[in-house]
């Protein structure tokens, strides 16, 4: 029991570490389609890692060793948080070491040094993407803790194994506060990963970049910690979606061989379904400007409060 | 026999007091007093400690009013608020062995910590009413001479003249509020207001004034104006203590009168105390984002973290009315594992804020920078402090948001509707401050710390001596202990918890792995010690993974910078810069923020300019009309100065028939 908890936690962690830059070079390559550009291959982001790793890091002159520290904590922080949402089995070892709240929180600690790291060389693009950085996450967090409210209500639990165990159980069935939480859910994770219309992944050199001004300065592996950091968060954050609100196939409890190979092919259609529909949206829509963000997370605070008010007053809306 | 040991901590504290004064001038002086006060308080954390797992403890002595005297006791809640009072107490008399140093007038600041400490101790002691409200006022004054111990600068002064006026306000409240309890048979001592049972109306009227006085010295908005100013008017562990612990000895003034004074409460008390958490929580760290002055954005943080406790005290006091003794256990221990959490990281960030004031002379963060290559271990510790604070796992300010998260969801069980109402919005006023904070303090330890000095003062900075330093690594360490194992200092909660609430946690010790569970581990589970083992393991395996397999060469170079690096330090983002996106979202409304841009026209040789008006609206539609209107009273008042005898006479003679017609009126 305990060793086949432990195998199936080992394998979520090598799993979320191998999909992660897969995620990402699908999005890019169904966005290119939609385009109708050619793309680079969906194993580029692990060319891309590949040979950062190879080169020299090139520091700047006044860097600290917190610059230097924080990729490695980033990485590690994001790791551990992706690795305790159940991809392909709820059964995993240690998700009770840490309910959803503190994964949120984890992924904040990783927010904070990122911040920290974009203001340490002491250059105005830093400071800008820090600056801008946290006010996306003041209004994400309260945004996404909120949506944590609703779905604890309906499930009767922060753990996620026993969320996602009471999503596949038919006393869910069709809810207002759920739909309002999956709306919700999808814009506090298009801000999060800084995808279009919040940010734009792909540009440089343009005065309303957030995360990549952060990351400017990084170069060699530190560059590849954070590239692969942020990876590893978007595909969080629809593993997330997908074992709160498409939980299908997913091996629950003691999960044989054959159950978890099946959790493990569906979550890997889940996520090219999700790639796509990512690169469906980003094509269909205009990135928008940094004072709009607010009003864009603010709806989605209100729509997570409005879905918690609405479990307060029953329990059955 | 440990509880006389606590009553000797204070003696030997008032003595110090004493000695101070003689000795003051002498060289030698700060080493003597702070090392005696160090001794002392971690006696007094020893004594505490064994104290809070006995039973209560009693004495009487024979001061004060002669029928009354002076009663002292030691429960559970008070030996929990000693060991607090103590440890910030120890913690600031380590640090001022190296920072009293530097003061410049050590006979000001000398006997009056030693009375401050005994003050504090003496609070939460009390066992009867008079002697509570002289402890209070003790602790007051002696504060205050702290306050106003740099009497040169004219802003401190002004800082001490309205914590003055606060404190006295805030007493008056309490002095009222201990009158009602006692009733017209003057039982002070408060083993007869708990056996007497108050009417409802009375039981209002004494929650009220125990909120208004123990909230004005606890910072809830709005009667927290005197705090930001008076906190960094102190020398900087002056005000670490005044921040981490003479707040808390107010939060016990709230515990004890109406967690165990009043008895059961009403539910609508919670609405109240709740609405007022969620604002003080959310304005308060809106108002640390908007400081330049580091002590001053520690002091609103502090008004943050208050509210974020009054929220605990709210959730508990909803659960009691409705009989949820196990779900108020929860929302307490929240609540005091908070009040333990922000003593250790806000005397930490003081203690750290002091330190930089040492080595620079600045409290500016517009003037620092790059602090973090030139003080390594101020930095780091600063560092832990902030994480910390801006509730981050596995440290020890995310265990108490936690918790307090986990009691909002126990809520919805709550019948009535003002609270099934309110306790979500303020579920998300408390997220709203706690992702504020992390972004507050991104912003104080950023500019302050990272980047380039943007003054010569800050370039030429160095580390400050070592006892600073332990005193800053120790809170750090515990910062970490407690967010580590934070099932120990639960489990030592649960009597304390148990006295005000009647109910329980799990025994925390007792669940496999050390993990911390509210209720029940299917319904939610954290493990401090495992998160922070799996980010340590992680973090070293991609350290070794990546130096095995990858390149490790590190060339040296300059910053980047999109290609457009600039010299000049000033084109970095400054605190203004930093906070400009979250002043323009929250602050345009709350602050009635204004940014005033001048640009000459093409060929115009003048400067441009840029001002930022930032209004502090609480001042001004409160306090500035109450001023005003003493003010004009005041000045029609000033006419019966003047009076010629036979006036004053006839006015003697008026008041006289008054009070006899109302007396005769009343029987």
């Amino acid at each position: 029991m305990m060793l086949t908890d432990l195998i199936v936690q080992g394998t979520q962690m090598a799993l979320v570490l191998a999909l992660a830059p897969l995620l990402t070079g699908l999005s890019r390559k169904f966005r290119a389609h939609l385009l109708s550009r050619q793309g680079p291959s969906i194993f580029q982001p692990y060319r891309d890692l590949l040979r950062l790793l190879r080169k020299d890091v090139v520091l700047a002159e006044n860097a600290s060793w917190l610059f230097r520290v924080a990729p490695y904590l980033i990485f590690a922080t994001t790791w551990v948080a992706a690795a305790l949402v159940p991809t392909f089995a709820t059964g995993l070892l240690f998700s009770w070491s840490a309910d959803l709240i503190a994964i949120i929180a984890l992924l904040g600690s990783a927010r904070f040094f990122l911040a920290l790291a974009g203001l340490d060389v002491g250059t105005s693009f830093g400071g800008i993407g820090s600056s801008r950085e946290v006010l996306i996450a003041s209004l994400a967090e309260p945004a996404m803790m909120m949506i944590v409210f609703s779905l604890a209500l309906i499930a009767g639990s922060t753990q996620l194994s026993t969320m996602a165990d009471f999503m596949l159980s038919p006393a869910v069935g069709l809810r207002v506060s759920l739909g309002l939480a999956l709306i919700a859910l999808v814009m506090v994770a298009i801000a999060e990963n800084a995808r279009i219309p919040v940010d734009n992944p792909a540009t440089h050199l343009e005065l309303t970049m957030v995360h990549e001004a952060m990351v400017l300065e990084y170069s060699g592996r530190h560059l590849a910690m954070i590239e692969l950091a942020a990876a590893l968060k978007l595909q969080l954050y629809i593993a997330l979606i997908i074992c709160l609100f498409v939980p299908w196939g997913i091996a629950r409890g003691d999960a044989s061989i054959v159950s978890c190979a099946i959790g493990a092919v569906a979550f890997v259609l889940k996520i090219v379904i999700a790639a796509f529909l990512l690169a469906l949206f980003e094509t269909a829509i205009a990135k928008m400007r940094v004072f709009r963000v607010p009003n864009f997370l603010g709806a989605a605070l209100m729509l997570s409060l409005l879905g918690t008010l609405l479990l307060f007053v029953s329990r059955s809306l | 026999m440990p509880p006389v040991i606590a009553l000797d901590c204070v003696a030997a504290f008032l003595c110090i007091a004493v000695l101070a004064v003689i000795i003051a001038r002498s060289a030698a002086a700060s080493r003597i007093v702070y090392g005696a006060t160090f001794i002392v308080a971690v006696i007094a954390v020893a004594t505490a400690c064994a104290q809070s797992a006995a039973g209560a403890w009693e004495i009487s002595l024979p001061l004060g009013i002669p029928w009354i005297g002076a009663h002292l006791r030691i429960d559970a809640l008070a030996a929990f608020f000693l060991i607090v009072i103590n440890l910030g107490g120890a913690a600031a008399s380590l640090y001022a062995l190296g920072y009293g140093q530097h003061e410049e007038a050590p006979h000001r600041v000398l006997p009056f910590f030693a009375a401050f400490l005994a003050g504090m101790n003496l609070v939460v002691m009390a066992d009867d009413a008079f002697t509570f409200l002289l402890a209070w006022e003790f602790m007051s004054l002696a504060s205050w001479a702290l306050v106003v111990s740099h009497q040169q600068e004219p802003a401190n002064i002004r800082a001490g003249y309205i914590y003055l006026v606060m404190a006295s306000f805030g007493t008056l409240c309490l002095l009222l509020a201990f009158g009602l309890l006692a009733g017209t048979d003057g039982g002070y001592a408060f083993s007869a207001i708990r056996a007497s049972h108050p009417s409802t109306y009375l039981a209002a009227a004494v929650l009220i004034l125990a909120l208004i006085g123990t909230g004005s010295k606890a910072g809830l908005i709005p009667l927290h104006v005197w705090l930001p100013l008076a906190h960094p008017a102190a020398p900087s562990h002056v005000s670490g203590l005044m921040s981490g612990v003479m707040t808390k000895v107010a939060i016990y003034g709230f515990l004890r009168i109406v967690f165990d004074l009043l008895g059961t409460p009403d539910w609508w008390w919670s609405v109240i105390v709740l609405a007022l958490g969620g604002i003080t929580a959310v304005l308060g760290v809106l108002y640390a984002l908007m400081q330049q002055d580091l002590k001053r954005l520690l002091a609103y943080s502090t008004v943050e973290n208050v509210g974020i406790i009054f929220i605990g005290l709210g959730l508990a006091l909803a659960f009691r009315a409705n009989s949820m003794n196990w779900a108020a256990a929860v929302a307490l221990t929240a609540a005091l594992l908070h009040v333990l959490n922000h003593m250790l990281f806000k005397n930490l960030l003081f203690f750290g804020a002091g330190a930089v004031l040492t080595s620079t002379g600045l409290r500016d963060i517009e003037q620092l920078g790059g602090l973090i290559h030139r003080m390594p271990a101020t930095s780091f510790t600063f560092l832990v402090g902030a994480a910390a604070i801006s509730a981050l796992p596995p440290l020890n300010g995310f265990v108490s948001e936690w918790l307090t998260f986990q009691a909002v969801l126990l809520s919805p069980q709550i019948p009535q509707w003002g609270l099934k109402l309110i306790i979500p919005a303020v579920g998300a006023l408390l997220a709203l401050a706690a992702a504020l904070a992390g972004g507050c303090f991104i912003r104080a330890f950023g500019i302050a710390f990272l980047g380039r000095p943007r003054s010569d003062a800050a370039a030429r900075a160095g580390e400050v001596d070592r006892f600073s330093i332990a005193a800053m690594s120790a809170l750090a360490f515990l910062c970490l202990l407690t967010g580590v194992l934070p099932g120990l200092f639960i489990d030592r909660l649960a009597p304390v918890i148990q006295l005000l609430t009647g109910g329980q946690m799990p025994h925390q010790l007792s669940i496999p792995w050390l993990s911390i569970v509210p209720i029940a581990e299917s319904r939610s589970s954290y493990n401090g010690l495992l998160v922070f083992l799996f980010i340590a393991v992680s973090t070293s395996l991609a350290v070794l993974g990546i130096h095995r397999l990858a390149s490790r060469a590190v060339r040296r170079s300059a910053a980047w910078d999109c290609g457009f690096p600039d010299a000049n330090p000033a084109t970095q983002y400054s605190g203004s810069s930093f906070a400009q996106p979250i002043r323009r979202v929250f602050g345009s409304t709350v602050f009635r923020a204004r940014e005033n841009i001048h640009m000459p026209a093409p060929g115009d040789n003048g400067p441009a300019s840029f001002t930022v008006v930032v209004r502090d609206l609480i001042w001004d539609l409160i306090y500035v009309p109450i001023a005003r209107a003493v003010g004009w009273l005041a000045d029609r008042l000033n006419y019966f100065q003047f009076l010629t005898i036979r006036r004053y006479l006839s006015l003697v003679f008026l008041a006289l028939v008054s009070l006899l017609l109302i007396l005769a009126i009343w029987s």
